[in-house]
Order: C-alpha cells, then sequence, then structure tokens
C-alpha cells in the first residue's frame, strides 16, 4: 500500500522535474544556424574549392604530380626567347606558356597536397564550398587565362620554331650558306597577361 | 443559442442551420492550422530548435503551404485495401471528433446545440472515433496499421472509464449534464470553478477542492490517452508501428485523420475546462459588464474559453516532449491499477459529501 501511493508521488513529482526542464529550454536561444541567411564561420585553415592565380603559374606540373587523386591536368609549351611570357609575384620569370590547366573537382579530395609543392604559391585553397552543379564534367575548372586560339597558336609557334631550329642546325652542317630570310618567327598573337580568373570550360 | 441567433440574422431556416453547421467547422480548421504550427514551434523551441521559419514570420504559414502539399498528393490505395472501409474510415473519424463540437459550450451564445444531455452525448458520439480507426487498421491491409488500429481501440476504451467516472464526480455535484448550466453553475470567480469545489459554500466546498484536484488530474491524464498523444501513443508509436492505423492513407485522406487528432485535442481540452474550469466563464469578470456594453460579454466568453482549450493543448504539448512513450503493460496497469481506483474513491467520497 505504502509503495503504491509512494508510485504515484514519484510519477507526479518526476513528471513536473521533466516539465520544469522543458519549459527552461523554451527561453535557452536556439542553436540552429539559419544556414543560407547565415553562414557558419568557418575555420582558418578549412580546405574548400581550389584557385590558380596564373598570373603567377610557372607551368612547372608540381602540383600536378602531387596530386593523389590526378585531378590536376597541366599540359605546357616553351616559349619562344622573344616571347615576353611576365614575371611572378616574386621576381621569377616565366619560361612556359600553360596552355592547359584543368582540376576536376568532381575527382579533388581537397587534399591540400597540391598547395605545398607550388614554388610561386599560385595554388591556394578559398573559402567558397557552394559549387554544386548538374553535370559532372561542369566541376571541371579551366584556369588558363589564353583563349583557345591562343594556345594552338603557342604550339603552333613552337613547332615552327623548332622546324627552323633544326633546319638551322642543317644548315650549318652544310657548307651552303644558309639562308638569312626568315630567321625570326613570327609571332601572331603577343601573349595577352591583363585577363586574370578562372576561365569556366562550359 | 447559435442556430436562433442565425436565424434571427438570416430568416432563413435552412441557411441558419447550415451556417451554424458550418460556424464549428471554420474554427476547427483554424484552430488545427494554428495547433500544427505551435506543435512545431513548441517541440522545437523545447529542443533548443527554431522549427519552421521561412513561410512567412516565424513560418506561421507553414500549415497552409503543408496543407496544398497535402491537397496536390496522389490518393494511393493499395490493391489488397478494403475499399468502402477504407474510404469511409477518414471521414467516420473526422465525422465523430466534428460532431462532438456541437454540445460544446463556446460561450453563453455560441452552442451548436444546447443538449441537455451535453456530455453523455460528447463521450457516446467519440465512440465513432474508435470504430473509425479500427475501421482504417483493418481496410489498409498492412499489419503495422491493425497493430496500431488494435491498440488505439484497446488504449480508448480502457481510458474511457477513468474519464466517465470522474465527470460523474462533477455531474454527482451538479446535478446536470448540460454543458451550458454546468458552465453558467461556474460563473462569477475563479474561486466559483469546479476545481475549487464549484459554487457551493461552507464546509463542502473545502473538503471538495483537493477531490477536485484530484479528480482533474485524473481526466487530463486519461482524455490525454483518449486522444493518443504522447506518452499514451502507442497507437501512433513511429518508432515501432510507422505511424499506426493511418500509415496507409495519403493526401487528403491523410489530412482528415490529422484534422481530427487535432480536433480531438481541442474538444478533450474543451471538456476538461468545461467541467472544471469554468467553461467559457472568465476568471476576473467581464469588461462588458463594467462598461456596460452587454454583447462585448459573449466575446470575452470565447476568448476566454479558446485560451483555456489553447492553453491545455499546449500542456498536452509539453508533455508530449517531457515524457516517454509507455510500454503497453505500463499503460494498462496505468489505466486499471491507479486511474480506475482513483477515480473510483474520489466518486464515493464526493458521493458521500453531496449526500450528507
Amino acid at each position: 500500500m505504502r509503495e503504491y501511493f509512494s508510485n504515484i508521488w514519484t510519477s507526479l513529482a518526476t513528471i513536473a522535474i521533466g516539465m520544469k526542464v522543458t519549459f527552461k529550454h523554451m527561453f535557452v536561444p536556439a542553436v540552429t544556424i539559419q544556414y543560407p541567411d547565415v553562414r557558419p564561420e568557418l575555420p582558418e585553415r578549412e580546405r574548400n574549392r581550389l584557385y590558380v592565380n596564373m598570373d603567377d603559374c610557372i607551368g612547372c606540373d608540381q602540383c600536378s604530380r602531387a596530386c593523389p587523386v590526378s585531378c590536376i591536368e597541366i599540359e605546357t609549351v616553351k616559349g619562344l626567347p622573344t616571347d615576353d611570357i611576365g614575371k611572378t609575384s616574386n621576381g621569377k620569370k616565366k619560361a612556359l606558356w600553360v596552355t592547359k590547366f584543368n582540376i576536376d573537382f568532381a575527382k579533388c579530395c581537397y587534399c591540400q597536397l597540391c598547395v605545398f609543392p607550388c614554388p610561386t604559391e599560385c595554388i591556394y585553397m578559398t573559402d567558397v564550398y557552394e559549387f554544386s552543379e548538374f553535370e559532372r564534367k561542369s566541376l571541371v575548372y579551366d584556369f588558363v587565362t589564353l583563349t583557345p586560339e591562343e594556345r594552338e597558336q603557342k604550339k603552333l609557334n613552337y613547332q615552327k620554331y623548332e622546324a627552323e631550329k633544326a633546319a638551322e642546325k642543317a644548315a650549318v652542317k652544310k657548307p651552303v650558306t644558309p639562308p638569312v630570310t626568315e630567321v625570326k618567327p613570327k609571332i601572331e598573337n603577343p601573349p595577352s597577361t591583363e585577363t586574370q580568373g578562372e576561365n569556366k570550360v562550359s | 443559442m447559435m442556430y436562433d441567433f442565425f436565424l434571427d440574422l438570416f430568416g432563413n431556416e435552412i441557411l441558419a442551420a447550415i451556417v451554424t453547421g458550418v460556424t464549428p467547422l471554420l474554427f476547427i480548421l483554424l484552430f488545427v492550422l494554428f495547433a500544427v504550427w505551435l506543435e512545431r514551434k513548441v517541440s522545437a523551441h523545447m529542443q533548443d530548435r527554431l522549427g519552421p521559419m521561412r513561410t512567412g514570420w516565424h513560418g506561421w504559414l507553414q500549415t497552409i503551404a503543408d496543407l496544398l502539399k497535402l491537397i496536390q498528393k496522389e490518393d494511393i490505395s493499395a490493391s489488397a485495401n478494403d475499399k468502402p472501409l477504407f474510404n469511409l474510415a477518414p471521414i467516420l473519424v473526422f465525422a465523430g471528433s466534428y460532431a462532438a463540437f456541437a454540445a460544446i459550450p463556446f460561450s453563453s451564445y455560441f452552442i451548436g446545440s444546447n443538449l441537455d444531455l451535453g456530455i453523455f452525448f460528447i463521450i457516446g458520439i467519440s465512440g465513432l472515433v474508435v470504430a473509425g480507426i479500427l475501421m482504417a487498421g483493418w481496410a489498409s491491409n498492412n499489419k503495422y496499421s491493425l497493430l496500431g488500429a488494435m491498440r488505439a481501440a484497446a488504449q480508448i476504451i480502457s481510458y474511457e472509464i477513468p474519464t466517465i467516472l470522474v465527470v460523474l464526480t462533477v455531474v454527482m455535484i451538479t446535478r446536470t449534464l448540460n454543458l451550458h448550466t454546468l458552465s453558467e453553475m461556474q460563473t462569477g470567480y475563479i474561486w466559483n470553478w469546479m476545481i475549487f469545489g464549484g459554487p457551493g459554500t461552507g464546509l463542502e466546498k473545502f473538503l471538495l477542492i483537493p477531490l477536485m484536484f484530484i479528480g482533474f488530474l485524473v481526466i487530463y491524464t486519461s482524455t490525454l490517452a483518449e486522444v493518443n498523444r504522447t506518452p499514451f501513443d502507442i497507437p501512433e508509436a513511429e518508432s515501432e508501428l510507422v505511424s499506426g492505423y493511418h500509415t496507409e492513407y495519403s493526401g487528403m485522406k491523410f489530412a482528415m485523420f490529422f484534422l481530427a487528432e487535432y480536433a480531438n485535442m481541442y474538444a478533450v481540452s474543451a471538456i476538461v475546462s468545461a467541467l472544471f474550469l469554468g467553461g467559457y466563464q472568465s476568471p476576473i469578470g467581464y469588461l462588458g459588464n463594467l462598461i456596460g456594453v452587454s454583447w462585448l460579454v459573449p466575446i470575452e466568453q470565447f476568448f476566454w474559453f479558446t485560451a483555456k482549450g489553447a492553453f491545455f493543448v499546449f500542456v498536452q504539448m509539453w508533455l508530449r516532449w517531457t515524457l516517454p512513450r509507455l510500454r503497453v503493460d505500463q499503460l494498462m496497469a496505468l489505466c486499471w491499477k491507479y486511474l480506475i481506483p482513483i477515480a473510483f474513491v474520489n466518486l464515493i467520497i464526493v458521493g458521500l459529501i453531496t449526500v450528507l
């Protein structure tokens, strides 16, 4: 009998305690972050989408080799002696035209291993993390600042230059005096270094 | 009553009857829109969340958006369903809870029907809900639905007993089943409410106060179980039975179950407040009487009645986020070993007091 009434009393008392706790929590400020309106502050060293500053890139291919998932594709063409490719911000003279610099963010594992080997610190992590796409191929980002025509032109220029050099060598070996004409390769498209930022492949 | 009021207004009996019938429906719809939003906000804030925030100010339009979504949904019914019963069940469940609103006194003027058997009618017509739930569970041809329906039927029927015993104790004091008369008896101030011993005076009133408190706790607990709210939500138990008897329903039929559930929540809160907390009577007197505007009094009464009902609905939500679900044996033990004996002893003592 005594247990019966103590049961009733404990149940009522514990319900009251529980209700007090829940009532208090009604006035505790919510922990919810209203995401699209309010963004959480990310840690300083967060790893998100990569960015390549092509002004500083010397086309050394080290990031591509460091990448564990091979998501960076780089193709370079040697610049001609007469080309002015520009200088990097830490004073190095660039020697290569970068004709292809694709990063496939569908493959990228955001490990940041490509960032450390870069000699000019031109590849780095940004704070952009909302870049979802409907097509997987839309996630391949093209960072090269040259237009497609310019890239073709650079390749052709170099091939022509090589061919001429070979011809010159052949001419030197021969006793016949080499032709003087056409020593200088023609540069039809001067390099444009003004355009910056990423060019996305659509 | 409400019918006479509309008859005076329109001068047409059919029109008056239709408007009288539709007014509680309008009230239910508005109340459900508010209560669903309140439930989500209360539950969210009790868990330190925010709840719906994106539709309107603090998401107050969320229920309307949800309703629009439910209207658009396909009405799915499986091939193995018992079609006539399956379609009838939501209507029956809603009709049961809607019919109870006919006898609920919203204010001294707005009662759908001023029945002399008011509280008896409400308890009787609520039985339709059990039939509807059993039909829904059976016709769904789904084991979870059937389990939920069986549990619901067992639970509602066993918790009717303490409810009715407590109603009986109140009726023994007031000597009337008419909810309008019952509310009128508790007029005056807060100490005339049944929970404070009713309109009587002297020793009898003071003896009744603790008994009425016990009766109030018993009827509140048992009505909570009758409307299948947590901690007595084993018929719906999301973690065990998907969602009980309305697992197989979709679209507007599901919405009707939902509507009936919230209408029931308000109906039992209204009954508890009518029996124990003065019904539509104000605890502090009326502004209309004070400044001599008599038409303001029914509106104030309506406000007090809605406020009391909404408060008890809020307490139901509050309990939902405080207590865990009971087991079936605990549920039955609570009813048969605790509530019914307490209510019975209460009934006998109150009977002796009223006789002496």
